[in-house]
């Protein structure tokens, strides 16, 4: 996928200005931020505040109250796991536990090298078609052990990563 | 040259999610290599999701339909003569007459899977635009009253009627009134937001104008889930061609009526779900949910008198304008009218989505729609309403669903999500989870919700590793009865409910053997 920009002051403040005369335009700029830098840095948080006349603490607020927002620069691949109770019915737990056993990767962390990040989703909307994954933002049904191995760089049967 | 073959391939991501694009490149890579010409269309899902990707091929007898097809079985399709609709090992004959689809009653559906959701020829050539059309002939309060007589009741699963809700909002005074479609579809186990807005977006748009016209809001907000990349894709792209067509903007149709719509999307939070929450989320605020009253329909967002509905409630109103209430009412039971789209997920054979009227029973869905379990194994329970909805036993699965039936039996229909679950399901776990998940996404405003979900993790915790069970279970008993009665909204209000309905239906998980002290986690 196209890599993240660093953080950058003066890019983000030509991302929030445009958004800034949006009606309640905090999760737009998030948002926008998050898509070009792949988290939002604790410097942008003044800068929004400033630029929609809130405090600090409000907008500090708003980003810590949603699942999606980052507070630090994710992996180079992005793969969120569905553990919603559809997924359940059809075995996402036991793929929790293949991840953690066979390739000791743990959801909702980045691995050390940077390559990879692993979050936890509630439900895709491909219920019919689980267990089911979102990774770097392409939808991928029916998943097993083999495949989410391979998408993690991982052989199924081995512990280490290509 | 002959003139291109028409083959459908979905672009819908749950077509996409087991090789939809694969299969669409490599149809037209033989295509190419073969020098026949083919014009590939990419169109919603038909809903009959195990045999995605379901390719449809145009020819004199109908469109014909093959699946599940894989990039692997592409060429053998060309030399069986797939263009021409001949057999095939995937071949199911004319998609129109396939039973799963010939026994639904499609009327929010009819076009998910038929057309090119982006084209606004093929809307129209579909019946598109005749409720706006309609809309417009008339005044705001008879739209209300054309739906008033529909019965529709919201689909997000509060089932509230809609028409009250309209009429409430119109007849509010004030300077500026909203729009906002809820489209944060955060259930387990539902997915026909999702499809409606990848599969036929102009018809959301058509509802959320003709609600405009109907309670004089110029502007409409689209609220949409950041778990959906694809529906926001189509969304955007949908409302600029609106608005190109002179469908959105400063003149509906040519008329003198404004309508302006905005996708905003939401951030990963389920309690966003919750209406209140949404305005306030859309306000740019953490996703509090506020006490009510006032109602949104008085004081929603921004203060302003706010529409709040389903993308499902939105999408029906157009059918109704064009074809009237009354005939919308004619489907249905009790007071449940019209239809429901009815999402099968889960462990399920034949999952997909079945637009009913209201009144089939889950077993019928479950055995003759979906065929029973994935895995073969027996089926065991059946989660009906997302997270917050109660499991069912095997015994209940004469329930019609129905708003009022399922309340009847201590369940609810919610958004018609139906999950199944074989025998390999814990329930004690299930009932662990819901608390777990109300945890989680609690929004923190109320106390029952905020910590009652916490304890009942713990409790749960103690009661699967057997420690003073029949203690625990009391107090499980008691604070399933305070957050039900004390909680804010339904997320802490409706958590019991999974977590009762697996007490009283499978009541020996609850009472099995405690794990070994070295396999606990």
């Amino acid at each position: 996928m196209v890599p993240y920009s660093p953080w950058d002051i003066a890019a983000a403040q030509a991302i929030i200005a445009p958004l800034a005369a949006r009606k309640g335009a905090t999760l737009p700029i998030l948002h926008a931020l998050q898509d070009e830098f792949g988290y939002i840095d604790a410097a942008a948080i003044p800068l929004i505040a400033d630029a929609l006349n809130l405090s600090r603490a409000e907008v500090h607020g708003t980003v810590t109250f949603y699942h999606d927002f980052r507070s630090e620069p994710p992996g180079r691949k992005v793969i969120k796991l569905c553990r919603a109770e559809a997924c359940q019915s059809v075995g996402s737990e036991r793929l929790v536990a293949h991840l953690k056993q066979r390739h000791g990767l743990a959801l909702d962390a980045t691995t050390a090298d940077g390559e990879l990040t692993l979050e936890t989703v509630y439900c895709l909307g491909n219920c019919a078609l689980g267990p089911s994954a979102l990774v770097d933002g392409e939808l991928i049904g029916r998943l097993d052990e083999t495949r989410l191995s391979a998408l993690c760089g991982c052989r199924a049967g081995a512990g280490d990563r290509a | 040259m002959s003139a291109p073959v028409r083959i459908f391939v979905p672009c819908d991501a749950a077509a996409l999610s087991v090789g939809a694009e694969t299969v669409a490149q490599a149809i037209a890579e033989t295509a190419a290599r073969r020098g026949l010409a083919v014009d590939i269309v990419r169109n919603g899902s038909r809903g009959m999701l195990w045999l995605e990707p379901l390719i449809e091929v145009e020819t004199a007898a109908g469109r014909m339909a093959y699946g599940p097809v894989t990039s692997s079985d592409v060429d053998a399709l060309f030399d069986a003569g797939f263009l021409d609709g001949k057999p095939h090992a995937l071949a199911h004959g004319p998609t129109d007459q396939m039973e799963w689809l010939k026994r639904q009653q499609r009327l929010t559906f009819a076009r998910v899977g038929v057309t090119d959701p982006l084209s606004l020829r093929d809307y129209r050539q579909h019946g598109g635009f005749k409720g706006l059309a309609r809309a417009l002939e008339l005044d705001g309060a008879a739209i209300v009253e054309e739906v008033r007589v529909s019965g529709l009741r919201g689909r997000g699963g509060a089932g509230f009627p809609t028409g009250i809700k309209w009429q409430t909002v119109r007849e509010a005074v004030a300077e500026r009134k909203y729009i906002v479609c809820n489209a944060d579809e955060g259930d387990s186990g539902t997915f026909a937001d999702r499809m409606l807005m990848e599969g036929d977006p102009f018809l959301l748009i058509e509802g959320m104008v003709i609600a405009g016209l109907a309670v004089g809001a110029t502007r409409g907000y689209i609220y949409l889930r950041s778990e959906y990349p694809h529906a926001l894709r189509t969304l955007t792209s949908a409302i600029e061609i609106a608005e190109h067509a002179g469908i959105l903007g400063p003149s509906v149709l040519g008329s003198a009526h404004r309508f302006d719509i905005e996708v905003r999307l939401g951030a990963g939070a389920y309690i966003c779900g919750e209406e209140t929450s949404l305005l306030e989320s859309l306000e740019g605020k953490r996703g509090i949910v506020r006490a009510k009253p006032p109602l949104p329909a008085i004081a929603g967002l921004f203060g302003m008198p706010t529409v709040v509905n389903n993308v499902l409630s939105l999408a029906a109103v157009p059918w109704i304008m064009a074809h009237g209430g009354k005939a919308y009412a004619d489907y249905g039971m009790g007071r449940s009218r019209g239809t429901l789209p009815v999402q099968l997920a889960g462990n399920i054979r034949r999952g997909g989505l079945i637009e009913l009227a209201f009144g089939a029973s889950l077993r019928t869905l479950i055995e003759d729609f979906g065929g029973g379990t994935r895995s073969g194994r027996p089926l065991r329970a059946v989660q009906v309403g997302g997270p917050l909805g109660a499991y069912l036993t095997t015994a209940e699965l004469d329930t019609p669903l129905d708003y009022e039936a399922l309340g009847a039996i201590s369940a609810m229909l919610g958004h018609g999500g139906i999950v199944v679950f074989d025998d390999s399901v814990d329930m004690a776990r299930q009932a662990r989870f819901a608390f777990e998940f109300c945890a989680r996404e609690s929004c923190g405003k109320c106390t029952p919700c905020r910590i009652g979900s916490v304890r009942g993790v713990e409790l749960m915790d103690r009661i699967i590793a057997g420690h003073e069970r029949d203690r625990n279970l009391a107090v499980l008993d008691d604070l399933n009865r305070l957050m039900t009665e004390a909680s804010l909204c339904a997320m802490g209000g409706l958590t019991p409910l999974p977590v009762m309905s697996a007490l009283r239906g499978f009541a020996e998980d609850f009472r099995r053997p405690a794990p070994a002290a070295n396999a606990a986690e």
